[in-house]
This record gives structure tokens, sequence and C-alpha cells, in this order.
């Protein structure tokens, strides 16, 4: 395989992701866990731009980063225990481990099997933003799911205030 | 060009490391972030697919910006949960809260 710039950068971009999500869950202090997930989420950021999708980049980094990382950061503060270092794996990770390790055996190999060498079939067209949005906002596309998503969140919204209330 | 198995495999180890988190971890945010690792992974999946099996059609980043919608919701909501539990309980640890187990 050639290593082009295009393959240095999703090497890149693919150690931010794996190593952040390791960072997660194999970190002791929870806001190093954190600011690992905003690292992973970054790479995947980066991973999205490299397939061509800008759009979804922008929306990764604001929606992901910019809001829910901060909600995370938030939580963790407002839920400090002021004892010392406890556990951070309970009793059953063996099991977890053997699980995980069983499920990416699976993927490895139906992805091996099924998508090998895989290219593109075709190229992207140049006003797929556009065309999303107009799909966004007419009858014959996505208005239903748009609104539905919207009242989703506004009912998320009130939900979070109501539950969180003293 | 990068081959399409790369794209999948990453986004399957995310997802499995996300998996190990949610059954390992004992505390609730932990958790949480275990879980929006799960979701980051799946959209990875989708977007993959869409660009190197079906560029013109639009389901598949639609279906990601779904996701993204769908995952925020309920990162707000459960981390309202975990901060009402904590008020609570003073604790946030998953095993702690066993008030309905058998």
């Amino acid at each position: 395989m050639t290593i082009t710039p295009v393959t240095i950068a999703f090497a890149i971009m693919a150690i931010f992701a794996l190593g952040g999500g390791l960072g997660v869950v194999a970190n002791r202090n929870l806001v190093h866990a954190a600011l690992f997930l905003v690292l992973s989420l970054f790479g995947i950021a980066g991973l999205f731009v490299l397939l061509e999708a800008p759009f979804l980049a922008a929306v990764q980094v604001l929606v992901y980063v910019g809001a829910i990382s901060v909600l995370i950061t938030i939580t963790i503060m407002v839920t400090r225990r002021i004892m010392g270092i406890t556990e951070t794996i309970n009793r059953q990770w063996p099991v977890a481990a053997i699980a995980a390790a069983l499920t990416l055996v699976t993927l490895g190999f139906v992805i091996l099997s099924q998508f090998s060498g895989q290219m593109p079939v075709a190229d992207v067209p140049p006003d797929t933003i556009a065309r999303m949005g107009a799909a966004f906002a007419s009858h014959q596309g996505y208005m239903l799911p748009f609104e539905v998503a919207s009242v989703l969140l506004l009912a998320a919204l009130i939900g979070a205030i109501v539950v969180a209330r003293d | 060009m990068i081959p399409l198995h790369w794209y999948l495999l990453v986004a399957a180890g995310l997802f499995v490391l996300g998996l190990y988190g949610v059954l390992a971890r004992r505390n609730a945010v932990a958790i949480l972030m275990s879980i929006e690792l799960m979701l980051n992974a799946v959209n990875i999946n989708l977007v993959a697919f869409w660009r190197y099996l079906a560029p013109e059609a639009l389901n598949g980043q639609v279906f990601a910006v779904f996701v993204f919608a769908v995952a925020a919701a309920e990162a707000a909501v459960g981390l309202a949960l975990i901060i009402s539990i904590y008020r609570n309980r003073q604790t946030v640890i998953a095993e702690d809260v066993n008030m309905l187990k058998w």
C-alpha cells in the first residue's frame, strides 16, 4: 500500500480516536477520562473530514465537543466525592473483557470477509450539503423526522430540567 | 485512497472499547462516556458506508445527523439523572444504586 498524505492523516486521526477511547475506559482520574473523550471526539471529526463529510465534522465539534463534553465535565465536577480514590473497575471486568474481545473478533471477521479492499464506487456530488438542507425542509424529504427530532429535543430539555431541579 | 475496511475496523475498535467501558467501569459518568464512544463508532460506520457505497444518496449523512440529535438528548437526560441520584444518595457508583435489586 502506498503511503500518501491521506494515509498519514488517517493514521493520525485513527490514533487520536482509538487512543482517546482507551484513555476513557482505562483512566483512574475521571477528569482525565473526560479530556481523553474530547481527544477521541476530535479524532472522529478528523475522520469525518477524510470521509468528505465536512458538515458532519462541524456538527461533531459543535455538538459533541462543544456541548456534550462540557456537560460531562460539569457533571463530574458536581458529583465529586470527598473521600479518596476508589476502584474504577468493578468485579465483573474479566467477563467484560472476554465479551469485548469476542465482539471484536466477530466484527473483525465480518468486516475483513465482506468489505476488504472496498474502494469508493463514485465521487461525492459537490452540492451534497445544499441538497441535504433542502431535503430537511421538503415533504418528500426528511421534514417529518426533523420535526420529530425537534419534539424529542424539547422533551429531553424539559425532562432534564425537571429531573435535575432541587 | 484508503480502503473501506480500515474505517470499519477503527469503528469496531471504538465500539468494543465503549462496550468494555460500559460493562466494567463503576462510575456512572464513566459509563455514560463509554456510551458516547459507542454512538460515535456507529456514526463513523454510517458515514463510511455512505461515502464508499452510496455517495449520491443522502440517507447516510441524514441518519448520522439524527444519531447526533438523539445522542445529545440522551446524554443530557442521563447526566441530569446522575446529578439527581447524587443529590439523594451521595454516590455515583452504579452498583451502590441497588434498591431495585433482588
